[in-house]
This record gives structure tokens, sequence and C-alpha cells, in this order.
């Protein structure tokens, strides 16, 4: 181990530590807001980046497919919950959104996809496809569901992350994908030399989370979202609408997401299954944080980074072992010192 | 679906044939994984399967095919189906190592033999019935040493798979490459989804060897192979046999350009030497199946399933000789000892010559060393 090395371990650490991070904040701000444990986050990164790589070969991708599927689910999913309590006020806007939005996206995606596209284009393209199944699952299945008890949301949410690996294998296929970066070459920042595409990761990111902490520590909307987490009653009488709420929080679960798989899909090659270990690790991040604070779910993400980077340096073979059984000592630091909350639902 | 056809396909050659009208016909089940995550390499054998001649040594053959799914268990249930309800004289099968071993059980104690679609290792119990058709990971990775060997090379460092794939190729790795004066310095796993192995590389690159050897498959082997070269690794890289498929071509680009590998003859048939016998029945096959399928590459996993059907046609014509009847025990004896009747067959990836004592059968013919040029397989010249 020497300087270079060292250097070149931690750029590959926080870059990944960064991808964990984005994971970790759009678990986190869900888990917040619904109580809902967003397992499936690492899918949608999957899918975003599986997207990003079909659009490269200049094929169609399973996406255009899979997002009016979704569409579908979500509006009968609304409708059985509005025969049932025979409220069918906003069923034409819930037809907007559940069926001629994605239809609409889907067939320009399919027109667009076989012309020349620039890397940015395509970039959008994955954006306006993927990031919509945020909601759009949160209609389906959570917005049913968000009364009942954590451990409810919890099961479901990972039957939801293994249909989600299902269609992921059905509509990507079994071989990984990777696209061309969005711009290439390389900076040389004196010590050592950055590819702009990590850069642009970098920067992305950043931007990203002091968004999502200014969002959610500043404004009044943001504020209304916490509230919804902390006392549902106590938030619908000060006129917060806890649908609502759910709805933005997946919103930005969705936009994430596919943001990060654009970010990534020219770094590493995607399959439909890495999904499972990137949540994971967000996940890692935000358990360091106690499932409450947005920074220090970001510096536990950025920390299972570099742990990453460097146990597969030492001891390759054992790499995950090591970063798994380093959240046994976060854990028990948090269940001794760390007041317990109480379950709310 | 594919069963239904295939028994169309039956009658439609039944009723054609007038000599053969009215007999029995050879009976072949082929079990392979067509669906879930490990069809990419299973739906090959079913694609060649459709090109399949309509009579095995001069006789009708009826093929059924099933699918198991990459599940053990699913495989089992078709191999019973095949010898208990369909009375097949041989069973060709299944297309990954772990399905084709639980099914050598079946094949002993009901005399069928079985030719596994992937390499296996068979134990000297199990021999009897089961022959293994691909070649051997030894065989492909001794191509590795020799050529490290060839050009040159002392040292080398390793990079795999932390599962059975990555283990197979370092086991047998660590153990040849001394033996051939090659020093290995470093071996270092990754997962096939890990989004990146640039401390692996660090590693590997930290000890400087003549040569890398990269212990995965497909997609997932670029990684290591394009990290390497973008931290300025410029040693020959090798790659194992199971890169040889467009996908890894598709997802490596320049990166992967004069990547070394070991793959069957019928890869680069189009630039092997006039005098190789192989040549001439893997352009023939090719050409069938193109006429099928199009014009894309064919996968060598097609021609592991012409080939058990080049082994299974001379081993029933010499069966048929000896008057057994198809479907009776008799016959099924009769059809594996003509299978290790020690007489060379012909395939698209190598030559076979079975005999009661090696149910491997194959030779350095079966194997050839190619690189990756302007995007391409080539053939590396010798």
């Amino acid at each position: 181990m020497n300087a270079t090395i060292a250097i070149l371990l931690i750029q590959d650490g926080l870059t990944n530590g960064l991808l964990y991070a984005l994971i970790a904040l759009s678990i986190l701000q869900v888990f917040l807001v619904t109580k809902v444990l967003w397992l499936p986050a690492g899918e949608l990164v999957a899918f975003g980046a599986l997207t990003m790589g079909v659009l490269n070969t200049e094929n169609v991708p399973g996406t255009v497919w899979l997002l009016p599927c979704i569409g579908l689910a979500a509006l009968l999913s609304w409708c059985w919950t509005a025969w049932r309590t025979q409220i069918w006020h906003g069923v034409g806007r819930q037809f907007v959104y559940a069926i001629i939005y994605p239809v609409l996206v889907s067939a320009i995606a399919w027109w667009a996809s076989t012309q020349e596209l620039s890397a940015w284009v395509r970039g959008v393209l994955t954006l306006l496809l993927v990031a919509p199944m945020g909601p759009l699952l949160y209609t389906a299945v959570f917005r049913p569901i968000l009364h009942t008890s954590i451990l409810t949301k919890l099961i479901v949410a990972v039957a939801l992350h293994v249909v989600l690996v299902g269609a992921g294998l059905f509509f990507f296929g079994p071989e990984g994908l990777r696209s061309a970066p969005l711009i290439t070459g390389r900076i040389d920042v004196g010590f050592t030399r950055l590819s702009y595409q990590l850069v642009v990761v970098a920067v992305v990111s950043m931007v990203l989370m002091l968004g999502l902490w200014a969002y959610f520590e500043r404004t009044l909307w943001g504020k209304a979202l916490r509230a919804t987490a902390m006392n549902r009653l106590g938030a619908r009488l000060a006129a917060v609408r806890i649908e609502t709420a759910g709805l933005i929080a997946f919103g930005l679960a969705g936009f994430i997401g596919a943001l990060a798989g654009v970010l990534i899909s020219p770094i590493t090659t995607i399959y439909y299954d890495s999904g499972f270990l990137l949540g994971l690790k967000g996940f890692i991040g935000v358990v360091c944080a106690g499932m409450v604070s947005f920074p220090l779910a970001v510096l536990g993400a950025l920390g299972v980074g570099l742990l990453d980077a460097f146990a597969s340096f030492y001891a390759s073979s054992f790499r995950d072992v090591i970063v798994f059984a380093a959240l046994v000592p976060v854990l028990m630091w948090r269940s001794l010192y760390v007041r317990h909350e109480d379950d709310e639902s | 679906m594919s069963r239904k056809l295939f028994a169309l396909m039956a009658a439609v050659m039944l009723s054609a044939s007038s000599v053969s009208f009215a007999q029995t016909p050879i009976k072949i089940g082929l079990t392979g994984t067509f669906t879930g995550p490990n069809a990419s390499n299973g739906i090959p054998y079913r694609e060649a399967a459709e090109v399949f001649p309509a009579t095995m040594g001069g006789h009708p053959v009826e093929w059924i095919i099933l699918d198991d799914g990459g599940d053990a268990t699913s495989a089992m249930k078709n191999a019973r189906r095949f010898v208990d309800v369909d009375k097949v004289d041989a069973i060709v099968g299944s297309t990954s190592s772990p399905t084709a071993m639980t099914l050598f059980d079946i094949a002993n104690n009901s005399k069928t033999a079985q030719l596994a679609m992937s390499p296996v290792a068979i134990s000297d119990e199990k021999k009897p019935f089961v022959f293994n058709v691909p070649q051997p990971v030894s065989l492909m990775s001794a191509a590795i040493v020799d050529d490290m060997k060839k050009n040159g090379v002392k040292t080398a460092a390793f990079i795999g798979y932390a599962d059975g794939w990555g283990d197979l190729n370092w086991n047998i790795f660590k153990e040849m490459a001394p033996k051939a004066g090659i020093e290995v310095l470093a071996e270092e796993r990754y997962n096939r989804t890990d989004p990146s192995v640039i401390a692996q590389v660090l590693k590997v690159i930290a000890v400087d060897p003549d040569a890398v050897f990269i212990g995965a498959s497909t997609t997932p082997a670029v990684l290591p192979h394009a990290t390497l070269r973008d931290q300025g690794y410029e040693g020959p890289i090798y790659q194992t046999h199971g890169t040889v498929a467009q996908a890894f071509l598709d997802a490596g680009g320049e990166a992967v350009e004069g990547a070394r590998m070991p793959t069957g003859p019928m890869v680069a048939a189009n630039e092997l030497p006039d005098n190789n016998p192989i040549k001439q029945v893997s352009l023939d096959f090719i050409k069938k199946y193109q006429a099928k399928w199009g014009d894309g590459p064919v996968s060598p996993f097609a021609g592991y399933a012409w080939d058990a059907m080049l082994i299974l046609d001379a081993a029933a014509e010499k069966a048929l000789a000896t008057g057994a009847k198809p479907g009776t025990e008799a016959f099924r004896v009769a059809l594996r000892n003509g299978i290790q009747s020690g007489e060379e067959v012909v395939g698209t990836n190598g030559v076979y010559r079975y005999t009661p004592e090696d149910h491997y059968g194959l030779d350095e013919r079966a194997r050839v060393m190619i690189t990756v040029e302007d995007g391409k397989f080539r053939l590396l010249e010798e």
C-alpha cells in the first residue's frame, strides 16, 4: 500500500459511497414519511441503468412495457380502494397519471430509441421512464396499506423487491449492460486524475443531497412531510394530506433511483439483480444514521463505500462479509446508547 | 410446446419415409435450462435441436424437449418422465453442471445413456451410463497455461468470481501454472454484480505480473478486464472459455480488444486449416443453423447439442445393427455400447472418442486459442 494506491482506493470508495448515499437518502426519506422500508430502491437504480444501457445500443428498452404495466396495476389498485369506499373523486386525474402518461412516455421512448441520440437525451428519456415508477408503485402497493404496522409494510416491501427482480429479468434479460459515458476524458487535479464522469457523479449527488436536506429542514412542504412521519393524526389535523405526502416521498425516491441509475450506468456493468446489494449497502448507511438523520446517513453510506474498497484490497474474498459484519458493532452501539423511539403506527 | 412440435416433426417424417413406416422411433429426451437467469446459455441447445435431422442411424427419431429452468428438482422430474413415461433411449442434458449431475443416478438405474451438456466430474460408480460432451475445464485451462508458456510468461495473477466457477478455475490454474514454470503471484476475488473491482486490480498491478487470468464468464468478465486496462496494465489478459459470447464483446467494446481465451474450434471454424476434419462439420452445422435462425454468430453451446446428436447418430447405427428394438433395455445398453465403442466421431467442437474407461472423450483437438480483434473472435496464429 502506497500513497497512489490509497488515493485510488479512496476515490473508488467515495464513488461507490456516493451511490450508496443516494440510495440511503431515498430509503430514509421514504421511511420518514411513510414508515415503509423502501427495499426496492436498488431495483429502480438497476432499472435506470439498464434502460440507459439498452438505449445506448439503440434498442427498445423493456421499461417501455414495464412502465405501463405498473401504471395499470396502480389504476386497478386505486379503483379497488375507490370501489370499497365509494369515493370516486379524482378518477380522471388518476387515469391520466397511471395510464395516459406511462403510455405516452413509453410511445415516445419506443420511437426515440431507434434514433441517433446524444447521451444526455438518453438520460432524460430514462428519467422520464423510470422516475414515475416510484409514485406508481406507491399507488399500486403501499397506498392501501399505509395505516398498517411497520412490519406489514416491510413484508410487502420485500415481496415487491422480489417481484421487481423477476420483472427485471423478464424485461431486460440476464446479461449486464453498460452505456457510453456522458462526457469522456479525464481531469488532472495534481495528485491524481479523475474522469469527468466521476466529477459529474460527485457534483450531481452533492447537489441532490444538499437539496434534499434543505427541502426537509427548511421548507414548509418538507416540514409537513416530516410531520406526517412523526404523527399522522396530528399532521392531518394541521391540514397535511397524508396520501399526498406519501406520493411526494415516493416521487422523490423514484427520481433519485432513476438518476442514480443514469449516473452509474457508464461507470459499471449493471445486471437485473444488481439492485439488491446496492440497496442493502445503502440501507446500512441508513441504519448507521439510526433511520432519522440525513447527514449521518450520507456519512454512513460513504463509510460503507470506503470500507468496501479497502476490504476488497486486503481480502477480496471476504469483502461483503467484512462490510456486513461492520453493521454488528454499529447496531450494538445504537441499541445500547441511543434512546429507543416508540414504534408509532 | 416444443414437445408438440417434435411430435409433429416425427409424424411428418414417419409418413414421409416409406421404409421406416410403422417402426417404433428412437426416442431421445433433452432437458435444458430455457427459462430463468441461465437461459441465455440453454436456449442455443434448443435452437440447435430444431435443426436436427429426422433420422438417426437411418431410423426415425423423436426428440422430446423439456425445460428445467436451471432447477435441479425440475431436471430430475424431467428425467424421470423421460425414463418412466416416454421410455427414451438416451438422455441429453442438462445444460448446467449442477442440473446435469442430479441426473446421474436416474441414468444409471434405468440403464439409459446420459450425455451431459455441461462439464461434469464423473466418478467411477456413475461412469457406466454417463458421458461428458463439452470440454472439461482442465482441458481449457491447460490451453491457457500452454499459451502463457509459449509467450514467455513467467509470473501471473488471478482475478476470479468468489463462487464455484471462480474456485474451479483457480484450483486448476494454481496447480497447472507452477508445472509450466509460471509463478502465481496473486489471487483476487469479486462478485458477479460488484460495481467496482479497482481495489483488486490495484493489488494485482502492484505485484506486476507478466499476465493476468480472469476466472469469470460473459459480461461480468468485462469489469476486471476494462479496469486493468484503465489502470494502465499492458500485459496479456486471459479469459476463460465462458466469455466466448456476443454479450461479452458487446459489453466490453474496445476495452477487451486483445483478450485471449480458449474455446471449441467451432467459434473460429472459418479460419481453421482445411485439413482439419472439424472445419467441415462445423461449417455444415453453422449453415443449417443460420438458415433457420438468421446470420448472427452461432453459440458454441448450440454446437454441443449438435455434437450430442452426431454421437448418438453414430451409436444408433451400431445399436440397430445388433437387432435390438428401440424402447427396450437391450437397445439402451446397445446404444451406450455404441457410444463407447472407441471409434472417433468428428463433431463441431472436437473429435470425440469414448471408450469404456474414458467417458470424457476429448483431446487437444477440442480447443483452440482465440483473441478479440476488431470486435470479433479470431483464431490466434499458432
